[in-house]
């Protein structure tokens, strides 16, 4: 069967692992080679790097990391922040990233979804969606959570499928940095919305957390930084007891 | 030894020579017919859609040089189904190395089928030492039914063919160079393979 995926997500600042509550107050976690090796090592399923100062610094993704990544793991990884066009793409997937996400560069301009659909395949283009409630409705939001959109996640998430995106990563503001659990009802409903995968991201806090989403908010995949960074959970640990409530994961 | 890659402008190339340097070994990239004829192994990688992949296969000229190699070649993914009959992804005639369709996965499960899934009914010399139910990565939208030229099969909607073998002609819809030790072990198998 195909497993339920847990990848560690390594939001990059300056070339070093950085995470941060609510996206400020950012805290140093170490080395992002040693700690992809480290999670792959582990039983990590994919690896997410996001550049975290890409979008509002204008900078390019960090191609030397991403091929010392390469070079280093022999699992799946992702890679975002900053990218804009199909050139930004070809050059983080040439140096050997497998996936690359991409978030308000999508909601600017939608068109880049089909173009790397069709360029590069589905297969490797993740739409990252942040979103909060704002009276009951969810809205979209771009620059780390900082500007609102006009867009409603769902109906946005409906069109990034039809434009050929090939996984929605989606972050709740509203529970990221919390530590209070997924938003497993908008998953659900999401994750019954599209046909496409969906990674479940922001407020994981505990093991059972992440029992939760699988099971209420029906997500394939679950992305958290810092219960994996500071150890507060491990993920041996955490795979086992996902096992032990009849949830396939890989061992 | 020699290892090529046919590189025809398809994917994620970097990736498998990452893999192949971790085995300790070294493969070059090359769409030169002479080169390709002359390696020990040919690694035919493949990645994006189908239809624009054959065109660039045909218009190298690398169709009709391919299913005539006598050493063993491996194609991966979206490689290993371009070694088919057809695929129905733009409607593409592969190159009938495998005798199988590819076709899609129906909407009753979430398409691409992204992650880790398990392989059994191994049947190669490929798979020399690795056990039943290994997981590998796979990520794909098409795929060849189980049929008699199927080294292993995986269930994802049904139990289709996640491997191929013909003669010295494999094919692996998963990912050995992104699956983990086991995928590596593949892939060194491969490798050390007699020709």
């Amino acid at each position: 069967m195909l497993t339920k995926r847990i990848i560690p997500c390594l939001d990059i600042k300056n070339g070093r692992t950085v995470k941060g509550v609510n996206f400020v107050d950012l805290r140093d976690a170490g080395d992002p080679v040693e700690l992809a090796k480290i999670y792959s090592d582990e039983g990590a399923d994919e690896l997410v790097f996001l550049d975290i100062s890409a979008t509002e610094e204008r900078r390019k993704t960090l191609v030397d990391l991403v091929r010392k990544v390469a070079s280093t793991i022999n699992i799946p990884f992702t890679v975002g922040g900053g990218i804009s066009s199909v050139s930004d793409v070809e050059i983080l997937l040439q140096n050997g990233a497998d996936k690359v996400s991409i978030n308000s560069s999508a909601v600017k301009n939608p068109q880049l979804i089909n173009d790397l659909a069709q360029k590069f395949g589905s297969q490797c283009v993740v739409v990252a969606i942040d979103a909060k409630q704002i009276d009951g409705k969810w809205i979209v939001h771009l620059v780390g959570g900082k500007v609102p959109t006009e867009l409603n996640l769902f109906d946005w998430a409906k069109e990034v499928e039809e434009r050929g995106a090939g996984e929605i990563l989606f972050t709740s503001m509203d529970n990221d940095g919390t530590k209070n659990g997924f938003a497993n009802e908008a998953l659900a409903k999401l994750s019954q919305l599209v046909n496409i995968p969906i990674i479940a991201s922001g407020g994981a806090g505990t093991i059972q957390h992440f029992v939760d989403c699988f099971n209420a908010g029906k997500a394939d995949a679950a992305l958290a930084a810092s219960v994996f960074h500071f150890k507060e959970i491990e993920i041996k640990t955490l795979k086992q007891e996902l096992k032990n409530n009849n949830i396939e994961v890989r061992i | 030894m020699k290892i090529v890659i046919i590189n025809y402008g398809a994917g994620n190339i970097q990736s498998i020579m990452f893999a192949i340097e971790r085995l300790g070994f070294t493969a070059v990239l090359s769409n030169n017919p002479a080169e390709i004829k002359a390696a020990d192994k040919v690694i035919f990688p493949g990645v994006g859609e189908a239809s624009s992949a054959m065109k660039m296969l045909l218009e190298s000229g690398l169709d009709t040089l391919i299913p005539t190699l006598k050493q063993p070649v491996l194609g991966i993914c979206l490689g290993m189904q371009l070694m088919c009959n057809k695929t129905e992804e733009g409607n593409t005639t592969g190159l009938g190395i495998f005798d199988v369709d590819v076709i899609k996965f129906s909407s009753k499960v979430k398409v691409p089928q992204m992650g880790w899934n398990q392989i059994y009914n191994l049947k190669s010399s490929l798979f020399k030492g690795i056990t039943e139910n290994e997981y590998m990565y796979l990520v794909h939208s098409y795929y060849a039914p189980n049929c008699a030229e199927a080294i292993a099969t995986t269930d994802y909607e049904l139990e289709y063919a996640s491997a191929l073998q013909k003669n010295n002609f494999y094919g692996t819809q998963f990912h050995p160079e992104k699956s983990g030790d086991v995928g590596e072990k593949i892939l060194r198998n491969f490798l050390e393979l007699n020709n």
